[in-house]
């Protein structure tokens, strides 16, 4: 969706006022729902999900941290956004967490269907990556 | 609240709102309607600009079809006729069309005449030489060899054999390793930097010409309004990288042109798939198609381009004006619309606090306002008005009919307003007795206020809500830090930190509030100007966030007083009269088109940007300069020519819609060497600075001063790889980069960059700011100002500007040992002129040009030149007043004797000598050839 976004003001569709706008609003959710599976891991003592998982939540919480003085939630700020090394440089990160998310999805079906005790986090985990890959 | 106002002259009314007066009600009620009702006549933001980019689409579908279908020579006589003589004058007078021929701010307009002849020269010379390394020779000889004759005029090429004379034996004796079989252009010519001892050229330096055909240079756009860092473009990203120099474009589009062709007609003419605007770089296939130089796409010429007004002759669309000159101004249809012109609106929206009327800035700004109310550029439908603030906003009705005029005070700053939405901004000229006696009344208004709070971010919301239905101008002052209401700010300064060597913080805003309503602002097309004036810290990082992203311009006098400051107010005064009466246009929009396979990276200014290539500029004025940062994509082998195109459309203040378009063509190149003979160092260093500047705020100060040393020794071991022949113990430059060590030196100097020198952070905020803003002329004297010696002017080399000679005295490096006790010698640092008078000053001369009998009689504080009536006096002044035409920032004199603690300030800008915290430039020559040999 991420992607999708960036391309659009890359190719000059919307405004990046708007744009970032729209996305905003989504980052935080992103992360928070990233931070409840962790946890759901460690509730149910996945060490090694939990340890390919912790990664991206320091990431994530290094991104937030070092986002750009802002009044509202979000990431994104649309006078710096068009700036062509910010622009590329959200484009891969968008890239290389779609492709995560996708591998974590199979993974966590594989050990869902080999332990069949992951059903709950599968299906959630399932439902984001739905959500975060349309639009 | 209202107790302190009582007095004044002016009879107002109070509106609370709220539940306890009934009025406050009736208002709150009516603001609510307004609120509903506002955004019927502009639509969202976003909306406008899809408009717009479509109604651009449409503009040239709609003008081809009506070419095509109704081809009409006649009617388009009819129609050139009105707009054209000035264009045939011009025409005629120079038959073969410089690029841009006219004489602009800066030392420009004197260099005209005389500029040619060196760059002219210094081809031949260059090219006829047989080429040495002077490093050789220097090895050989002891250091100072190099040292020149001071009075001698240093024109590099033609000094060459004299300074080096034992150059055949030397050659004959180093030959086989020096001697180049083929002659090397001058700007390739090695140099041993650490032995050059004068590298500064005698007169200013010039932009290198790109190296093209004659009849391209000629067409070419001129150096001051577009300028690239390479003016060889390399042919791929991997021989850039290698090259380790910047890539960009450095524009000043708006600049004041005194001949500028202007066109009517009802088609313009652009590329139908990059919509280019025909430029002079087109080829024409056959006389009816024409091939676009951005995107090689073959258009056809409409019937309508056929026809030549110039010479009225038919079938000649290579003779037509906008193919026979790289910068014009279309005038556009309504097609470049999205709703009719908007008139000219200026806003002013003033700190009346304590503070502010302590400092006294409201009689100058009263009395500038009024002297120039009938020079500021509008038509008839030119409206304005007036807010002031303390912790409370003050409205002024100026409706027409009024026998004076009405105070209107809102006290709610929480949520803010407009009492009477429709007479507070008013016409100009049908209230302009109104307006004169708000202006005569406003110094006195608020003398027994003791109101210290300021509520500058509800005022710039109530200018906002009244702008936002036509856009324009709003010009603000404040005179301390935000302290109430929205956007209030703290103090982040710790005086302490100051002269810190490490950590620089707070370069950044503190709140994103002035950010949005800039970008609110840009969206209703309302520019905000800052006029910052004030004694202590005010946060210029966070307020700045106003202007830098809604276009306008900021402009900052650090402790600013009426009557303890004098110098500072009379430069308000010069400001504020530039700034009244300079041209400006509304709702811009500019565009930047290059050849495919280049593209934008990033840009630098102060704008808001919309898409990769379009800024949006509510405001545009003759000051406002932008950077470009360029990278190459694709690679460019199947080119030898690429072309940079920018357009501004813009509305005039005379409600006429008008594009400006810039072209700029230069060859590309596939050798290194080629890439460093072409390179424009100047150029370089402002892209440079910009980059640095944004560094700085986005990582650290100290980090963007790393990233400028490392350009210099990158670059400089970049090219000292490609010649292989070297002994590696020298520091070589080719001549083209001569300068490059001593302006990056210089910006490392310079008050955003010094670290270890005490700083105050608004200071430095601000010449951050100046940095990216400023156009290339100017920035490059705040970066390396000119040193003159001026107790001796002659005439030698004179030139005429409006019937005045002005003496042309050499340039001197920025070192004290060129100031001598015996000598007067002037600074000219853009924003601020030194006269440093040495001890030993001949008396005639401080008699003559400073009026005073001797050395010990010159007053401290001087901050002007007497009118006498002697050569001397007259010399001296013609060429300051000649330095001083033309800057956006009208520059302070201060004469400094040799002895007065104000001479610190003077000897700060000697870049070249050491300071406690900083390498002198040879040093730092030093340092670079270390970090070259790691």
């Amino acid at each position: 969706m991420q992607i999708i976004a960036f391309d659009e003001l890359k190719t000059d569709y919307k405004n990046p006022i708007d744009q970032c706008n729209t996305l905003n609003p989504l980052v935080l959710p992103e992360y928070l729902i990233h931070a409840f599976f962790c946890v759901m891991f460690l509730c149910a003592a996945e060490w090694l999900t939990l340890g390919l998982n912790m990664p991206l939540l320091a990431y994530h919480i290094w991104r937030y941290m070092s986002r750009p003085v802002m009044s509202g939630p979000g990431l994104y700020d649309p006078t710096t956004i068009m700036n062509a090394d910010i622009l590329a440089y959200c484009q891969k990160e968008g890239w290389c967490k779609l492709a995560f998310y996708l591998l974590a999805f199979f993974y966590y079906l594989y050990g869902g269907y080999n332990f069949e005790i992951e059903y709950p986090s599968v299906y959630l985990q399932m439902l984001f990556v739905y959500e975060t890959d349309t639009e | 609240m209202i107790t302190g106002h009582q007095e004044c002259a002016v009879p107002k009314e109070v509106y609370h709102k709220g539940p306890q007066v009934k009025e406050g009600m009736q208002y709150g009620e009516y603001v609510n309607n307004q609120a509903s009702s506002a955004p019927t006549p502009l639509s969202s933001t976003s909306d406008d600009e899809e408009e717009e980019e479509e109604d651009e689409e449409a503009g040239i579908d709609s003008s081809s079809t009506t070419s095509s279908a109704s081809p009409v020579p006649n009617s388009y006589d009819a129609l050139e006729g009105g707009s054209y003589p000035d264009m045939l004058s011009s025409a005629a007078s120079s038959p073969a069309p410089e690029p841009t021929p006219d004489p602009d701010p800066g030392p420009a307009p004197a260099s005209t005449p005389v500029a040619p002849q060196p760059s002219k020269m210094a081809k031949p010379f260059g090219y006829g030489y047989p080429i040495l390394q002077p490093g050789y020779q220097n090895a050989t000889a002891p250091l100072n060899s190099g040292v020149q004759p001071s009075s001698t005029v240093y024109s590099g090429f033609q000094q060459y054999p004299q300074q080096y004379p034992g150059m055949n034996q030397l050659s004959s004796s180093l030959g086989g390793l020096s001697l180049q079989s083929s002659p090397q252009p001058e700007s390739l010519r090695p140099i041993n930097l650490t032995q050059e001892r004068n590298i500064l050229p005698v007169t200013p330096v010039l932009a290198p010409v790109p190296n093209l055909n004659l009849e391209l240079k000629k067409l070419n756009c001129s150096p001051d309004s577009f300028r690239c860092t390479l003016t060889n473009i390399p042919q791929t990203q991997a021989l850039l990288n290698k090259a380790k120099l910047p890539l960009g474009l450095l524009l000043h589009p708006f600049r004041d042109l005194t001949q500028l062709p202007v066109i009517t007609s009802n088609t313009i003419v652009r590329c139908r798939s990059c919509r280019t605007y025909i430029n002079p770089f087109v080829s024409f296939i056959d006389q009816r198609r024409w091939k676009c130089n951005l995107c090689y796409r073959v258009n056809d010429v409409p019937e309508e381009f056929m026809y030549n007004p110039l010479t009225r002759s038919y079938g000649e669309p290579h003779k037509r004006p906008e193919v026979q000159n790289s910068t014009v101004e279309f005038i556009a249809s309504s097609d470049y619309m999205l709703r009719p012109p908007q008139p000219a609106v200026y806003l002013f929206v003033l700190d009346v606090s304590h503070n502010a009327v302590e400092a006294g800035y409201l009689t100058v700004l009263s009395q500038s306002l009024l002297e120039n109310l009938d020079k500021l550029p509008g038509d008839s439908r030119t409206r304005i008005g007036f807010m002031t603030f303390d912790s409370t906003i003050h409205f002024y009705n100026l409706q027409e009919g009024l026998s004076q005029p009405q105070m209107l005070i809102v006290s709610d700053v929480d949520d803010v307003f407009l009492p009477t939405p429709d007479s507070l901004l008013v016409n100009l000229y049908e209230s302009k007795e109104l307006i004169k006696d708000l202006l005569n009344a406003l110094p006195n208004m608020f003398t027994n206020t003791r109101e210290t709070h300021s509520a500058l971010g509800p005022a710039l919301q109530a200018a906002f809500k009244l702008m936002s239905p036509t856009g324009g101008r709003v010009s603000v002052f404040q005179t301390q830090l935000p302290s109430l209401g929205a956007g209030l700010l703290q103090s982040r300064e710790d005086p302490n930190q100051r002269s810190s060597t490490k950590v620089v913080q707070h370069l950044g805003p503190a709140t994103d509030f002035y950010k949005k309503l800039a970008l609110d602002c840009s969206g209703q097309q309302t520019a905000v100007d800052l006029f910052l004036l004030s004694s202590q810290y005010s946060d210029l990082a966070s307020l700045a966030c106003m202007s830098k992203y809604s276009a306008g311009c900021i402009y900052y006098y650090p402790s600013f007083h009426c009557a303890h400051n004098p110098s500072q107010a009379e430069k308000l005064q010069k400001d504020l009269k530039r700034y009244l009466t300079r041209k400006i246009g509304f709702e811009a929009v500019m565009r930047i088109r290059c050849t495919k396979g280049l593209s934008m990276h990033t840009f630098h200014g102060n704008f808001f940007v919309r898409s990769t290539d379009l800024l949006s500029l509510a405001n545009i004025n003759p000051d406002a300069g932008f950077a470009v940062q360029l990278s190459i994509e694709e690679s460019l082998t199947d080119t030898s020519l690429v072309c940079f195109q920018t357009a501004l459309l813009y509305t005039s203040s005379k409600g006429e819609r008008r594009i400006r378009v810039h072209t700029l063509c230069l060859p590309v190149v596939s050798s290194l060497a080629d890439v460093y003979a072409g390179v424009d160092v100047q150029a370089a260093i402002c892209l440079l600075a910009n980059m640095a500047v944004d560094r700085s705020v986005s990582s650290s100060l100290s980090d963007a001063r790393d990233a400028l040393v490392n350009a210099v020794v990158d670059s400089l071991s970049a090219y000292g790889s490609t010649i292989s022949n070297l002994q590696h113990s020298a520091l070589i430059a080719p001549s083209s980069l001569k300068l490059f060590p001593l302006y990056v030196l210089a910006l490392l100097k310079q008050k955003a960059f010094r670290t270890g020198t005490s700083t105050r952070l608004d200071d430095r905020v601000y010449a951050m700011c100046q940095i990216k803003s400023q156009p290339l002329v100017h920035l490059m004297k705040m970066i390396h100002p000119n040193l003159y010696r001026i107790d001796r002017l002659t005439d030698e080399g004179a030139v005429h500007v409006n019937d005045r000679v002005v003496p042309q005295p050499p340039l001197q490096k920025l070192s004290a040992e060129k100031l001598t006790r015996e000598g007067a010698f002037l600074m000219d640092c853009g924003s601020a002129f030194y006269i440093w008078i040495g001890k030993g000053c001949d008396n005639n001369f401080i008699e003559d040009v400073l009026g005073c009998p001797n050395f010990a009689s010159i007053p401290q504080k001087m901050t002007y030149l007497p009118e006498l009536d002697t050569l001397s006096s007259e010399r001296a002044r013609s060429f300051i007043t000649w330095l001083r035409d033309g800057r956006p920032l009208s520059p302070i004199l201060h004469v400094v004797k040799d002895e007065s603690p104000a001479k610190t300030e003077f000897f700060q800008h000697l870049i070249e000598d050491r300071t406690e915290a900083a390498f002198s430039y040879y040093e730092f020559l030093l340092h670079v050839q270390q970090q070259i040999c790691k």
